[in-house]
């Protein structure tokens, strides 16, 4: 079967398929740094893009940490900054959600996912390369959020180790949340639903220990808030860089980190089968 | 090398959405290193089994096999032997031509450098390199879809899939892909080109399969399909409404048929057999007979009289109803913005057709 080929001056050969695991793996890493790179050109050639994502922490930091925050009083006492911006971090880290989303809808809706269905490259390179560009967006988001924190007299009073292991949860937390994005990403119809479902974001977040304590909502929203999974990685890195915290002795409450450890694996483990299979199997 | 092994076969394939069969039992043969056009309107299936021969779609029956591979089983190695081009596939409209074309190259796994040679030599080959550091979306409609085509033949496949390459581009971007998918044809591709204009089927297609309601209606070479259908038609407006019926019975004698008249725009339309012997003759006639004539001319048959000849009904285009097989995409149109409607680019067709 040799047919011709169409560009004779210099038509590149068929790539022999990766036969041995090892060698399969290293074609998939590829293939997700590859796609990876594809998002950092991105933020290269529109940077507009990228800055807008920065500035909606600082915002958010102004607005909730002087425009509500002269109003606001801790419960154990505190200063409500050192109490909120903990509470952002963890906001911000939801919020990815939706850019993940937004991400992966619009490349379907473009038709650009279909290429990269219809190539022999790794079924698991578009969602890991997604991930990857969406974790060092996030540090970045943080990198922002926790300079601005500084600014308005936000510190991380715990030890260095502690330090590390706060931002770690943070992250941890993100990462589980990307999966969220990629399957709600794939299964949206279009940008637009994309965006509905981006403004039920917001009172998601909300509805949790961020802003205030959900001992002081209605009981069947304080209990939906306190087993928020933001809720408890918020109270367990409040802990950690020693900001005042909600304190209370529910087993939620004495558990935090071990619970900003569980949660995001039980999302992962949930989603991340459900994101593969769904891109897999055909979108419509 | 006795006889061409068929690069594409699908039988009885079967797709079912939530409410629309949008395949019914479709079957196709297309032989290695051929052009096949698959004509039909809006929501007849084209799509559908585009996506599902390109591995993009899960079916509920049937079998198909692409470049001696089954679509199903053997999914990934059908992927190493494809090209899909047009709706079903797209590049990024953030990266430059170049970067396009080298992202795709690294996914190949031509390597950096490779990838990068590739690219340049693509955008060469479908005159695209002053372009190739311009961002896609600044292009226009016919170089994004040679660009689209460019991605498609890094590797030089066996079979491209070319799924309505030419929809919403204006005449001149309509004639830049056919050019290029042109020459990619004398390379001795196979190539099954989806499209809702007979004319341009006419134009590429070895064999031209008319596909209505999720499956293949009609099939031959394009000459064979013609005839069938009545071929080339003749058209003309009388100046004057009064000599509509003089001027009916000399194109009645000369193509020998009955022709269909419209008093309202005073035309006159009937099958040209002779084509162009057809319209000297009748010009003559009519000259003869001192009848004045605002306009005439040869064009082939629309696809709604391809259909009302093949199904005894017109075509049924999807998206007033939003009932059609392909409506099950509805993400895809919104997403499009740059196709102009299937009736603009129809008008566009007719009139290039005029002779």
């Amino acid at each position: 079967m040799t047919t011709a080929t169409p560009s004779a001056p210099g038509a590149v050969p068929l790539q022999a398929p990766p036969e041995t695991p090892l060698s399969r793996a290293r074609w998939a890493l590829a293939d997700s740094w590859t796609v990876t790179r594809r998002y950092l050109i991105h933020w290269v050639r529109e940077p507009a893009y990228i800055m807008w994502g920065l500035m909606y922490p600082m915002v958010s930091v102004l607005l909730f940490g002087y425009v509500f925050g002269s109003a606001m009083v801790v419960q154990g006492g505190g200063d409500y900054r050192e109490f909120l911006l903990p509470g952002m971090f963890g906001m911000t880290m939801m919020f990815g959600i939706g850019n993940t989303m937004m991400g992966v809808t619009t490349d379907a809706d473009k038709g650009i996912t279909d290429r990269f269905r219809s190539m022999p490259m790794a079924r698991s390179g578009v969602v890991v390369g997604r991930s990857v560009a969406d974790m060092i967006n996030s540090v970045m988001d943080l990198a922002v959020l926790v300079a601005c924190g500084l600014v308005v007299g936000w510190r991380a009073h715990g030890s260095p180790a502690e330090t590390l292991a706060a931002v770690g949860l943070l992250l941890l937390l993100r990462f589980a949340f990307i999966w969220v994005g990629i399957y709600v990403g794939l299964i949206m119809k279009n940008a637009e639903s994309a965006g509905n479902f981006y403004a039920l974001l917001f009172p998601l977040t909300m509805i949790s220990n961020t802003f205030v304590a959900p001992e002081m909502m209605p009981g069947w929203l304080g209990a939906v808030a306190a087993w928020n999974p933001v809720s408890s990685t918020v109270t367990a890195i409040r802990e950690l860089f020693g900001n005042p915290g909600l304190g209370g002795d529910s087993w939620l409450a004495q558990n935090a980190v071990l619970m900003a450890v569980v949660w995001p694996l039980v999302i992962v483990a949930v989603f991340l089968p459900l994101s593969v299979r769904r891109y897999r199997r055909a979108r419509r | 090398m006795a006889q061409k092994a068929a690069a594409i076969v699908a039988e009885g394939l079967r797709k079912e959405y939530r409410q629309t069969r949008a395949l019914d039992g479709f079957d196709l043969t297309v032989p290695e290193g051929t052009v096949c056009g698959l004509l039909g309107p809006n929501g007849a299936g084209k799509t559908t089994a585009v996506r599902i021969l390109a591995t993009l779609l899960e079916f509920d029956g049937g079998r198909a096999e692409v470049a001696g591979f089954d679509v199903a089983r053997q999914a990934a190695q059908v992927r190493y032997r494809i090209g899909v081009t047009g709706q079903s596939a797209a590049v990024d409209e953030i990266l430059t031509g170049r970067q396009n074309l080298e992202m795709f190259g690294r996914l190949y796994h031509l390597g950096a450098a490779r990838a990068r040679r590739r690219a340049d030599e693509l955008l060469e080959l479908f005159g695209l390199a002053e372009a190739g550091s311009k961002s896609a979306k600044h292009y226009s409609g016919g170089m994004r879809r040679r660009l689209d085509l460019a991605a498609s033949l890094i590797m030089a496949p066996q079979v491209l899939f070319l799924d309505e390459p030419t929809t919403g581009l204006d005449p001149r971007g309509r004639m830049e892909v056919w050019e290029a998918i042109r020459s990619l044809v004398a390379g001795g591709t196979t190539v099954l080109l989806t499209t809702q204009y007979l004319d341009e089927a006419d134009r590429l297609a070895d064999r031209i399969a008319v596909i209505d309601s999720g499956r293949v209606i009609a099939e031959g070479a394009p000459e064979r399909l013609k005839s069938m259908i009545g071929g080339d038609r003749i058209d003309l407006v009388v100046t004057d409404a009064g000599e509509l019926a003089g001027a009916a019975r000399i194109v009645a004698r000369i193509c020998g048929a009955e022709p269909e008249t419209r008093p309202d725009t005073r035309r006159i339309s009937a099958p040209a057999r002779h084509r162009v012997a057809t319209l000297t003759e009748t010009v003559r006639a009519l000259g003869d007979a001192g009848i004045a004539v605002e306009d005439i001319a040869l064009r082939r048959p629309t696809l709604d009289e391809v259909f009302l000849r093949l199904t005894g009904h017109r075509a049924e285009t999807a998206g007033e109803g939003g009932g059609g097989a392909d409506g099950g995409e509805p993400g895809r149109a919104a997403g499009r913005a740059d196709r102009g409607g299937p009736e603009r680019a129809r008008d566009q067709t007719e009139k290039e057709m005029t002779v």
